[in-house]
Order: C-alpha cells, then structure tokens, then sequence
C-alpha cells in the first residue's frame, strides 16, 4: 500500500455556509430596500450608494494590504456591505466627498483598527454614520424630498422628516392630531414615499429582506422582534397616557431608521450577542433606548446610538447570559 | 407522533448509499489481527500463545477487570504471534494474529438459522452471559455492555431504550440489521429487558428509515413491552443522551449516567449480538459493517470477522477509488481517519467511509464573525467559539467553568461554523488539560 492517506480529526464532513455565502444572503436581502431607495431619489441614491460602496471596498483593500500587511478579503462581501448601509443612513443629497469620509471611518476607524471582520465591537457603518451626524450636522439633516427630486443631486429640493417635523411641533407645543397632518400617513411611509435617509424609507422593502434574511437562516428572529416588539410596547404606553402628545407606536415602527436598524444593523453578527437570550436583552434595550432618544432625547432620531450603546454592552451580555446547559435542570419530568 | 431531542442539532447530507445492500458475508480473510483491546477500559489478557492452534468462538484474551471484555478468536487456525499493529485509533495494539485454517467452529455454539425464542436464563445469568461473550457497545463507544446492565446499589432502572438512530450519515448497518434481523434483535431487546428488570423498552429510529419502522411496528405487536419511536431527523439524535431526551423528555445530569434518569441505552447491533450469545451460544466475533463513499464502486454491508483487514472489505467493495483522500473508521461526523488501510476491523468498526480528495480537506480558517451559529447548534447548550477561545489561552479554570467537560465530541460546532474554524480540535485539548486537572484535584 503505497497511497497516502489524510489523516485529520473528526468531524469529516462540513456545512455550506461560508462567511461569502452568509454576506450574500444578507446582500440580497438588502436589494428590495436598493431597489425602493432608487425609485424614490433617484441620481441622489445612485450617486451616493456607488461613493459609498466602492470607497469602503477600495479603504478594505488597502489598509488590509499597506497596513495591517493581510492578504485583502474584500470579496467576503463584508465591506460592501458597510458601504451600503453606510449609504442607507445617510440623505441622498449628501456630498461625495463626505461619503468619502464616511467611508473611510467605517472601514477605517470602525472596522480595521479592530484587525477587521469579526473583531470590531460597533457597527461600522454606524460609526461612519455617527461620526458624520456629529462633524457635518447640516448636511447630514437636510433631507430631499422623494420622488420630486429624482433628478436632482445637490440641488434636491428638501424637507424635515416626519420625526423632525414630529418633534419641532412637539417642542413648539403643538398637538399630535395638528402634526399629523403635515407629515405622510403610515402607509404612505411604509412604502417609502417620505423624506429620510435613502435606505430607511422602505420599510415594506426592509420587512421583505427580513423574510429572506430568516428563511435562509442568516440571522434569528430575537434582535428585530424583541427591538421592534419594545419600541411599539414603549412608544404605545405613552401614547395610551395622552395620545395628542406621543405618536402612535405604528408610527414610530415605521418611521425613522427603526425596521432598517432592527433588520440590518442590530442583526450585525460581529456586534450582538452569541445566545438567543442575550439577543433578546440587547434587542429590547435597543428599542428601549430609541424610544427614550426619540421621546426625550436632543435628536428626534434615537436607532443608530442606541444600537451603539448597546454594542458596548455585547461583552458584557455574553460573559454573563449563557445558554440553558444541558443536564442543568434538577428536575425531570 | 415524531419526537426529537430539544436544543441544537444540525442536518447534514445524509448519503445513505448502501442503503438497500442486503448484509453480505465476507469471505473468510488469510490472516486476522485480534487487538487485545477493542473497548473502553482495560486490555484483555492474552490465553493463547504462538503456535497454538485455536477454534471459531473460542476464548483468546480474557477481561482484566470489572470494565473490559473478553475476546474470542473470529475464524479456526494457529496463532503465528502476538505483536503491535496499528488500530484504528492510529496507535499499536498488541494484537494476536491467527493464520486462517478452515473454519471450525466451537462444538456449544448453535449454528442453526432457528429462532429461538424463549429465554431460560435469569437476569443475573444473562449479564453474566453477556460479559463472557465479549459484548461492547457496537454502536461505536465499545463500552463493556455487561457494566451497563449491572445497575448500580440504590438505583433503579424503568425504561430500556433500543438505538436504531444511526444519525451518522452513510453508515447503514443498524439499518440493514433492523431489516433483516428483526425477530432476533426484538427477542435480544427481551433478553436485555429481563437482565434490567425493566417491563417498557422504545426503539428509537429516524423517520428517514421508513421501512424498518413498520416493520418492526408490525413486528413488536408480537413482543410484550416492545415499542418503536419514530424519531424525526436530526444529528447527534444517536448520542445517548440526545436520544433519551428525545424518547422520554428527561435530560442526564451534567457529568451523570443515563441511569439517573432511570434509562438504558443499548444498540441495536448489541441488541442482536445479546441475542446470539444468550440463545445461540456465539461470542462476539464477527460484525455487520458498511463499506461506503461516493466513489466507492460497490456500497455495501458485509458480515465481517473481527480481525479482518480494512484492506480486504474495500477490495470487496470494488477497490480503493482513484481519487481516495481519506479512509475513515465509523461515520463523517464521528468517525477517525485512518493512517493506513492495513488496520483490523474491531469490534466498534460500524462503517469504513472513504472520502474523495476533494472532500478530505478542511478549508482556509478565518476569524470568528460571532455569527453565533456554533452555539445554536450545539446539542449540549455550550459555548464553542468561547470554549476554544479560553482553551487557546490556556485559561482551563475558565474552560471548565464553561462546562467542557460536557462536550460529547459530536462535532456540530466544527461542521457548522462559516469561519472554519477547528472548533471541536481546541475543545479536545480543552478536555484533555481540564480531565488533568480535575484528576490531580482528586488525588
Ligand atoms: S461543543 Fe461539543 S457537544 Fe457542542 S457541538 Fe461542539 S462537539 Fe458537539
Ligand atoms: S460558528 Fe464559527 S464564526 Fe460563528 S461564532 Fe462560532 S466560531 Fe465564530
């Protein structure tokens, strides 16, 4: 017997899933929400989803290679995806070259000072997004109104968001049953065809992606459900105690970063928890503490810095939420 | 109804290519290498020396102590030496080889096909029967079965739960015996249930074996206190505790036996081979074991002496593909890869599985993504990702905080994880450096 045989540990035989396949799952969960996001802003999305996209790419390669001097994996797909999401939450009229930087503390600051995928604590897009929110407050709020400005760029026409306009009123004294009429009805939002950043509108879109995300078994249902379940709870008690000063809860559902949040930034892998309880906590503090930025907080929106928040709290749930062992249970049945 | 067991489990291929291959018997080998020690605990001691001429059936190495077994010679002829020969462990074994001469058979050992159905043992003569037969566990864990059904002072045994899961993909051969053994392992079940006192036994087996559920069905109208368990398809629903959470909803204790929950576990091919040796007088020394893989040109269950070369079932099966990357001992999720096809077949060979090239080769390893996907399916409730991080550490007071210990090796973390991660490798070595440890505590 002359043939070399492999020798190697069980198990022999191995899944499917590969860290590319996972990142295409979630890319093509994320086409309908694209596809919305065009068709309400047009050049604008066109233009900034390209910037965004191809720069976080391009930022990947090269710090992976010049460096941290690792051989570049930008076709796991992971760094388009922070591009896209990076472009989802951001105004469609806003600068290329803000985009640029966007990109760049994502990828840059977000991601790779951690040593890359999988070692990060936040969501990169998140801090690119925060980071821009903070330096560039006027750009980052000047919201173009859909489908009018479809061929427009810089010059869109634009427009508070519902939850801007919602909490100036608020501010101003005014009475929800006023406010609702200068913004567009829930069904209207839930289509997307409302001012706000471009991949946050398409709330039927996000759900879609939802459906595709669970049925190939990309994510679990515990970070959207309990975070979405919470801020419809939250924002409903309040609205149950006086109506004519809080929105309803289908509103705050469906307006804002929330279902894009729920769906696609709180379910980051790197950046949520390992059991399904600790996801649950995470999930429900996330919709606790938009609702609480949302409600009382300086920025009528609340998704992206709770969602940070709570990625500071990851390690924290994981050392301490286990999963049920089995043979724990003393009692048998 | 179907019933599986509650937390983790993945689906792998299931590839049960020899499926329908009635079992086969292999021709009688040249040589056979008997190792001394083809079970848990301690080696047998060899009775026989070079030259000496020896019988089917007859006693060659006796068991050296409360956990180990006795070994019997598999074929007729003169013992040429005793000598090391690698096992499937890919370690030496002292084994004794026989030179084949013919094939004579003890005189006590009824060779006729009769069924026989009533047992005139008593329980304590049936385990004292087993044990002299050189019955282990078959299912592939070659635990002593006689300890198994010793139950200890103070507890008490309520249900005896027959193993016809076989999860592993590809392996056939407790399928194959179900079909084709029925009446015999269902009176083995009898047997092991008067030994343990028990009136209830439920054999357990996957809905992807269809035709041995109804006919053993049909079959255990016939049997008192005998019932099948359709069990929906789910691996590791063949490890002993998945497969009595699975039966009767109780969960073993952390680092208990399965008789604290009152439960025995036994396999089908030990059900069978209880039969034989209680009722027919035969030793364990011959098995059924499936010889498989994609390109394999004959899949197939053969009836093979103990001691015969894997190299001479594959020959049997076609021949050793082409493209031949791994051969591996037992099933893909659990089974070892051998180092060389010139190794005996013992008493825990269920299935020989070759691997084409292509698949015998882990691929590239990539950080953790924490996709969580390794603690979701662990069907222990454990951490992987975390457990071969602190073992990497060498953090083994956190490794055993984490409950590594309960790790049954069933190999679902390292098969799932997109990272590639040598996840269940790490555990391993976790459990070797804890088991020190807690060994060292004791002393
Ligand atoms: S940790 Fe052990 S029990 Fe859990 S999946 Fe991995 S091998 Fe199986
Ligand atoms: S399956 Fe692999 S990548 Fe996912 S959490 Fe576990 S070790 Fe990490």
């Amino acid at each position: 017997m002359s043939k070399l045989l492999i020798v190697s540990p069980s198990p022999h035989n191995y899944g499917n899933d590969t860290i590319k396949s996972l990142m295409y799952g979630v890319l093509i969960a994320l086409i309908p929400t694209l596809l919305v996001s065009l068709y309400f802003f047009g050049v604008g999305a066109l233009i900034v989803i390209v910037t965004s996209v191809i720069s976080a790419v391009i930022f990947e390669y090269l710090i992976s290679k010049y460096i941290l001097k690792t051989k570049p994996s930008i076709m796991d797909g992971s760094a388009v995806i922070t591009g896209l999401l990076l472009a989802f939450n951001v105004p469609s009229n806003l600068p290329v070259w803000i985009v640029i930087i966007g990109a760049l503390v994502a990828i840059g600051i977000g991601k790779m000072t951690f040593g890359g995928l999988g070692n990060n604590p936040f969501n990169p897009a998140l801090v690119g997004r925060v980071f821009l929110l903070v330096s560039f407050p006027v750009q980052m709020t000047t919201w173009p109104a859909p489908i009018q400005s479809r061929l427009q760029y810089l010059d869109a026409v634009t427009g508070a968001t519902p939850l801007g306009i919602v909490k100036e009123g608020l501010r101003n004294g005014e009475q929800v049953s006023e406010l609702v009429k200068q913004i567009p009805s829930n069904m209207q939002m839930f289509i997307g065809n409302v001012g706000g950043s471009l991949g946050e509108v398409a709330g039927l879109a996000i759900l879609l992606g939802l459906i595709w995300l669970l049925y190939k078994k990309v994510i679990t249902w515990h970070i959207p459900i309990s975070m979405l379940g919470t801020i419809f709870i939250v924002s409903g008690i309040f609205w149950l105690i006086n109506p004519e000063k809080y929105m309803d809860p289908v509103f705050h559902i469906i307006a804002g970063g929330a279902l894009l949040g729920a769906v696609f930034m709180a379910t980051d892998y790197v950046t949520s928890p390992m059991t399904p309880k600790g996801q649950l906590i995470f999930g429900i503090g996330i919709g606790f503490l938009t609702v609480m930025i949302r409600l009382f907080g300086a920025y009528p929106e609340g998704v992206s810095f709770a969602i940070l928040i709570m990625n500071a709290f990851v390690p924290i749930i994981n050392l301490y939420v286990k999963p049920k062992r089995f043979g724990e249970v003393v009692k048998n049945g | 109804m179907l019933k599986t067991f509650s937390k983790g489990g993945v689906h792998p291929p299931e590839n049960k290519l020899s499926a329908i291959q009635t079992i086969e018997q292999l021709a009688l080998p040249k040589t056979v290498s008997i190792p001394i020690s083809q079970h848990i605990g301690a080696p047998a001691t060899p009775l026989v020396k070079k030259n000496d001429s020896v019988k089917t059936g007859q006693l060659i190495a006796k068991s050296s102590g409360f956990v180990s077994a006795n070994i019997h010679s598999s074929v007729s002829g003169k013992v040429i030496k005793i000598d090391s020969v690698v096992d499937s462990s890919g370690y030496k074994k002292q084994s004794i080889i026989i030179e084949v001469e013919g094939d004579e058979w003890l005189e006590e050992i009824d060779r006729t096909p009769e069924l026989k159905k009533e047992i005139n043992l008593s329980s304590e003569e049936i385990i004292k029967k087993v044990g002299e037969s050189g019955i282990v566990g078959l299912g592939g864990a070659t635990f002593p079965s006689q300890v198994k059904l010793s139950v200890p002072r103070g507890m008490k045994a309520e249900i005896l739960i027959i193993n016809g899961v076989e999860c592993e993909p590809y392996l056939t051969s407790d399928h194959r015996l179900m079909l084709e053994k029925a009446d015999e392992l269902l009176i083995g079940t009898q047997i092991l249930m008067k030994a343990l006192k028990v009136t209830q036994a439920v054999i357990g087996i996957e809905n992807n074996k269809a035709d041995a559920i109804e006919h053993l069905t049909n079959l255990t109208k016939q049997y008192q206190g005998i019932s099948v368990q359709a069990l929906k398809v789910k691996y590791p629903q063949g490890g002993e505790k998945q497969l009595i959470k699975a039966i009767t909803g109780r969960e073993v204790p952390s680092g208990g036996l399965p008789i604290a929950v009152g439960a025995v576990v036994h396999n089908v091919g030990t059900a069978f081979a209880v039969y034989e040796a209680v009722q027919k007088n035969k030793p364990l020394f011959e098995r059924v074991v499936t010889v498989t893989g994609k390109s394999v040109k004959k899949p197939s269950n053969f009836l093979v002496r103990i001691g015969t070369s894997v190299a001479n079932l594959i020959e049997a099966a076609g021949g050793l593909p082409e493209d031949t990357g791994k051969v591996i001992s037992g099933g893909p999720m659990m089974g070892r890869a051998l180092s060389t096809i010139d190794t005996p077949v013992t008493k825990g060979t269920s299935g020989i599985l070759i691997l084409p090239e292509g698949e015998s080769r882990r691929g590239k390893i990539y950080d953790c993504i924490r996709c969580a996907k390794c603690v979701s399916v662990c069907p222990m409730g454990l951490e992987p990702y975390l457990l071969m991080t602190v073992t990497e550490q060498q953090n083994y007071e956190r490794t055993e905080h984490e409950r590594v210990m309960d790790c049954i090796e069933c190999g679902s973390c390292s098969y799932i994880c997109p990272s590639n991660r040598p996840l269940l490798d790490y555990i391993r070595l976790g459990k070797v450096e804890v088991g020190k440890i807690i060994r060292t505590r004791k002393a």
